[in-house]
């Protein structure tokens, strides 16, 4: 499978961010998206896991691709760490969570509620979450907030896996991820130009 | 899908809140009505089966804004609606584990809460009878209400002032039901109409809810 955009524009709250989106991403790549804040990383990730429809332009996925990874984890506190991944892996279909839970350093902490767990630790279940959900395209919303170092070289090593795997990854960063071999899409060029506020004399008139 | 229940299930449990809440609202106000009408027998049997059906419907919108408004809070929902599952499928599952955690246990202590309220022998069979075909058109019409208001902070107060005209009917037919059912009457209207709405809104409401979630997430 591969990820196409052509000429994608992307809107939040009815207003025109990114425009003249195109790429193509083949399997086994990563792209990064690079943009100061308010750019719209999170709304065109939004927009690729299907929450939101383009304001013009496509995108191209097979259906039943997606496992996007929000700046919320999606965790349940009462739960404990093994019944919160096996939810998500029994909702998708995927995978034993072991690997995931070896994979993400989880195993020590799988009895203990998502509520007991520290930010790093719940960020770390979030992103396990991706690995039992068996989809090849992920979508990735700041995944290194609140990780140390040593687990975002963990992070790190489990999204070369999935490349390596043949999958894809789509991820809004401001930090180093360690992914060299990484497509880099700058957002600045793409950013939609705000119509010229003329103030509200208009609504006095 | 089997899974969404359980957790639902699970949560509602282990959280509390929505479980024993409406219960213990529903066992107060069949509690503090006779101590406030008086002892006087008629007047009370008179107004059971309207008591009843309003303490069930109150009991059942305590908990409804827990419906959505949590998974939305933490994520889920977000991540639900990207999940292989229909979305109607998630908010029917939804309103079921709803229904399984507040409209039977209603059910099964409606009788003895009855006798609290003098109710005839003859209602009681008809009291659970009535409320086991209506409360799963409130929790069905209490998640299409839940899924308007889901992206809304303090959205509590609108999912009432929107829910509760919708339960008009429901009260009205099942109350009837009692009633009639305690003057051992003919039935058979109104049970048929409550049954309609019940079947009415399980079947069309998820399709609703699903789409103003749709809008609510955008």
């Amino acid at each position: 499978m591969q990820l196409t955009l052509s000429n994608l524009a992307v809107a939040r709250g009815g207003v025109t961010v990114l425009q003249g989106l195109s790429f193509t991403l083949a399997p086994g790549k990563a792209l990064i998206l690079r943009g100061p804040n308010g750019s719209g990383k999170t709304t065109l990730l939004r927009t690729l896991a299907g929450l939101q429809p383009p304001a013009s332009g496509s995108f191209d996925l097979p259906p039943d691709a997606v496992a996007y990874a929000a700046h919320a984890d999606g965790l349940k506190s009462t739960l404990t760490v093994v019944e919160n991944l096996t939810f998500w892996a029994s909702i998708y279909g995927g995978p034993p969570i072991d690997h995931a839970l070896h994979a993400l350093d989880l195993v020590a902490l799988s009895r203990r509620r998502a509520g007991e767990l520290s930010a790093g630790q719940k960020r770390r279940l979030g992103l396990a979450r991706l690995l039992v959900t068996g989809r090849p395209l992920w979508l990735l919303d700041e995944p290194t907030v609140s990780l140390d170092v040593a687990s975002v070289a963990l992070f790190a090593r489990v999204v070369r896996q999935h490349l390596a795997a043949g999958g894809l990854a789509v991820i809004a960063t401001h930090v180093d991820l360690g992914l060299p071999e990484a497509q880099v899409l700058d957002l600045e060029p793409h950013r939609a130009r705000l119509i010229a506020q003329d103030g509200f004399d208009e609504a006095f008139a | 899908m089997k899974a969404l229940l359980l957790r639902d299930l699970r949560l509602a449990i282990r959280t509390g809140g929505g479980f024993g809440l409406g219960l213990a609202f529903f066992f107060l106000l069949s509690v503090l009505v006779p101590l406030g009408v008086g002892p006087e027998g008629g007047i009370l049997a008179r107004i059971a089966p309207g008591i009843l059906w309003i303490g069930a419907l109150l009991a059942c919108l305590l908990s409804l804004d827990r419906i959505f408004a949590l998974d939305h809070e933490d994520g889920s929902l977000d991540l639900l609606a990207t999940a292989p599952i229909p979305l109607e499928a998630v908010v029917a599952l939804k309103a079921l584990a709803h229904w399984l955690v507040t409209g039977l246990p209603l059910t099964l202590v409606a009788p003895v809460l009855a006798v609290f309220l003098n109710l005839p022998p003859a209602g009681y069979p008809w009291l659970m009878i009535s409320l086991i075909l209506g409360t799963p058109a409130l929790s069905v019409i209490g998640a299409f209400g839940a899924a308007l208001t889901v992206g809304l902070r303090r959205g509590g107060l609108l999912l009432s002032l929107l829910v509760l005209p919708l339960y008009v009917p429901t009260l009205i037919f099942g109350a009837e039901v009692i009633r009639r059912g305690a003057e051992t009457m003919s039935l058979a209207t109104p049970l048929a109409l409550l049954a309609a709405i019940s079947l009415g809104a399980v079947a069309l409401l998820p399709f609703a809810a699903a789409a103003a979630i749709r809008v609510n997430l955008r």
